[in-house]
């Protein structure tokens, strides 16, 4: 890709920054030196510190929180890729087909985006997830799904309401392409600019969002989320004893990838829409 | 399009919008899988008892008439009531004039946390644009973004409360106990808003009419603060209007950590219980507070700038 080569220094940063995430959440479990499973317990070894054996030590249930923090980044990875992923192709088809069809099919469309915006988008989350009976990590994938499609039907309506004036549009409808194959072929090429930036700034939000939901105990019932182990870290931190810092350790790994992507989001709107540059 | 007919429309966006959340809360709470009898009767209910708190709750009535009853509630102003026995407990609205204070004075104090600390360093980051004062303050910004609040409130818990003993910890009232809470809550939105102050501040600054300001010989102090930052705090508004809307329904993560009372908390405990009333109840009035919040910053923003015709 052209673009992507012509990124400003802060946005090849945060590339490689999530690049190393992304690596991560892939090898992790294959990376973690000890099992993360209810059958790993190992009571007599409850709240350690760290040491040679258990580098960042052990948990309330004596497992290896490195391990854990390795598992959590293929949870984190795995909820965020798909959650923005069919956010992006639910809102991208959404907005598109709003912006060209226009009238009623549009005017339905702003009034759904309407009344998902008159409400936090977390609460929302909450909701879905809370009502739900043993939720599994589809149930939390669907909850964050429900409302993050938003955005981009925002920003491919209105990139289709212009485009849609645009010569080459017209040419293709005046050639007979039906709607179908103008959305796809002509509009959506010059939607991915504008979702690229989106799906960027997006993926921190989910992951911020999902290790809320798993901070508050709500979603998958497993330890080794970032959200439940912070969770945890609050009972090591009522004493005096900075050691018990690095539980918190979890909290960096979720400030690294959202510091990442906020920085790539920025470089790559800088890039992609010149209207924007500088406005950072 | 006049003032009048503008709020109008925004007014009559905003009712359909509120009306559509209790609609979509409603539909999703009968829904899905789980009976709100259960979770209030217990396991050893009688089947007496079980009707009764049917009966109570309304659950006995077809959908629609049991939403009527709703926007009843709403009517009369109580929101609706706690089954079973719903002359001990207090009413839904009384429920959430209880906890909403507690809500309101942390939205505040943390708005103006954000406030007071975004807008000197959005202004510094502009002026020195490019300098390693500008690439710390933007880093530091959005490191203050990137930072979860699930980390940083527990560990200014930890630093001010367990080792300082300078601010009471959770659990604990008064004005002291607000002050860790607020912080938590003013860092994040005040790097937002920040970043925001910054990309105004740096736009305007190129404007013609600070050029014109600083020819005609403007002490440069004057140019900045009268000149520059009064122009460039419209975007800073919308944003810090938007995040306080957002705010006022309850930041819940900080609630939880701080074990504070509020809306936000409310709402999820109701939503575990089964406790349809309470969450109807607190949809709506977080829906009116976010609806009514956003037109009151789309109005100061017409009045800020006179440019602006509402369309």
């Amino acid at each position: 890709m052209k673009v992507a080569l012509k990124l400003s220094p802060s946005a090849w940063v945060g590339a490689v920054m999530l690049a190393v995430f992304v690596v991560i959440g892939i090898a992790g479990p294959w990376l973690a030196p000890y099992d993360v499973g209810p059958h790993a317990l190992d009571l007599a070894r409850r709240f350690e510190g760290p040491s040679a054996e258990h580098w960042l030590g052990t948990d309330g249930k004596g497992l290896d929180t490195l391990s854990q923090l390795l598992w959590g980044a293929r949870a984190a990875l795995q909820v965020s890729f798909i959650v923005v992923g069919i956010s992006a192709a639910i809102g991208l088809s959404a907005g598109a087909i709003g912006g060209w069809y226009g009238g009623a099919v549009e005017e339905v469309l702003m009034r759904f985006v309407d009344i998902l915006m008159s409400f936090p988008g977390i609460l929302l989350n909450i909701a879905i997830v809370a009502v739900v009976a043993n939720p599994g990590v589809a149930v939390m994938i669907a909850a964050l799904c429900a409302n993050g499609w938003v955005g981009y039907a925002r920003v491919a309506r209105g990139q289709v309401l212009a485009l849609r004036e645009r010569d080459y549009v017209a040419a293709a409808v005046a050639l007979g392409a039906p709607p179908a194959r103008v959305i796809w072929r002509h509009l959506m090429p010059n939607l991915m600019g504008p979702a690229l930036v989106q799906m960027s700034f997006g993926f921190g939000g989910v992951i911020l969002v999902e290790a809320a939901l798993t901070f508050l105990g709500l979603g998958p019932q497993v330890d080794y989320t970032w959200g439940a182990m912070l969770d945890q870290a609050r009972t090591f931190l009522w004493k005096t004893d900075w050691v018990k810092l690095y539980t918190l350790v979890p909290g960096l790994a979720i400030m690294w990838v959202v510091f990442a992507a906020n920085l790539l989001g920025d470089g790559l709107r800088d890039r992609l829409d010149p209207r924007q540059r500088g406005r950072s | 399009m006049s003032l009048g007919s503008f709020l109008l429309r925004r007014l009559g966006s905003g009712v359909l919008a509120i009306l559509g959340v209790s609609i979509l809360v409603f539909s999703f709470l009968h829904l899905v899988p789980g009976d709100p009898i259960d979770h209030l009767a217990g396991g050893e209910a009688t089947e007496g008892q079980r009707q009764q708190i049917e009966a109570c709750m309304g659950l006995d009535r077809p959908l629609p008439s049991q939403f009527l009853a709703f926007l009843g509630h709403i009517a009369d102003g109580s929101l609706g009531h706690q089954c079973p026995d719903p002359e001990k407990k207090p009413t839904v609205a009384a429920r959430i004039a209880e906890v909403f204070p507690h809500t309101a004075a942390l939205a505040i104090a943390g708005m103006l946390v954000a406030i007071l600390l975004a807008l000197p360093l959005g202004v510094i980051a502009a002026i020195q644009r490019g300098t390693w004062v500008d690439t710390l303050a933007t880093t530091a910004s959005l490191a203050g973004i990137a930072i979860p609040q699930m980390m940083f409130a527990p560990l200014l818990v930890f630093i001010f409360f367990v080792t300082l003993g300078w601010f009471p910890g959770p659990t604990e009232t008064g004005w002291k106990a607000l002050v860790l809470p607020s912080l938590a809550v003013g860092t994040h939105l005040m790097a937002m808003l920040a970043r925001m102050t910054r990309s105004a501040m740096v736009e305007v600054l190129g404007e013609d009419y600070v050029r014109t300001a600083r020819a005609k010989g403007v002490a440069e102090g004057r140019v900045l603060l009268v000149h520059a930052l009064r122009n460039a705090l419209l975007p800073v508004i919308t944003i810090a209007g938007m995040q306080f809307g957002s705010l006022l329904s309850g930041a819940i993560i900080i609630e939880h950590v701080f074990a504070r009372p509020g809306l936000g908390t409310t709402l999820l405990e109701a939503i575990l219980e089964r406790n349809y009333p309470v969450v109807q109840g607190c949809v709506f009035v977080i829906a009116v507070l976010y609806v009514v919040v956003n037109t009151l910053v789309d109005l100061a923003y017409g009045i800020a700038d006179p440019r602006i015709r509402h369309s």
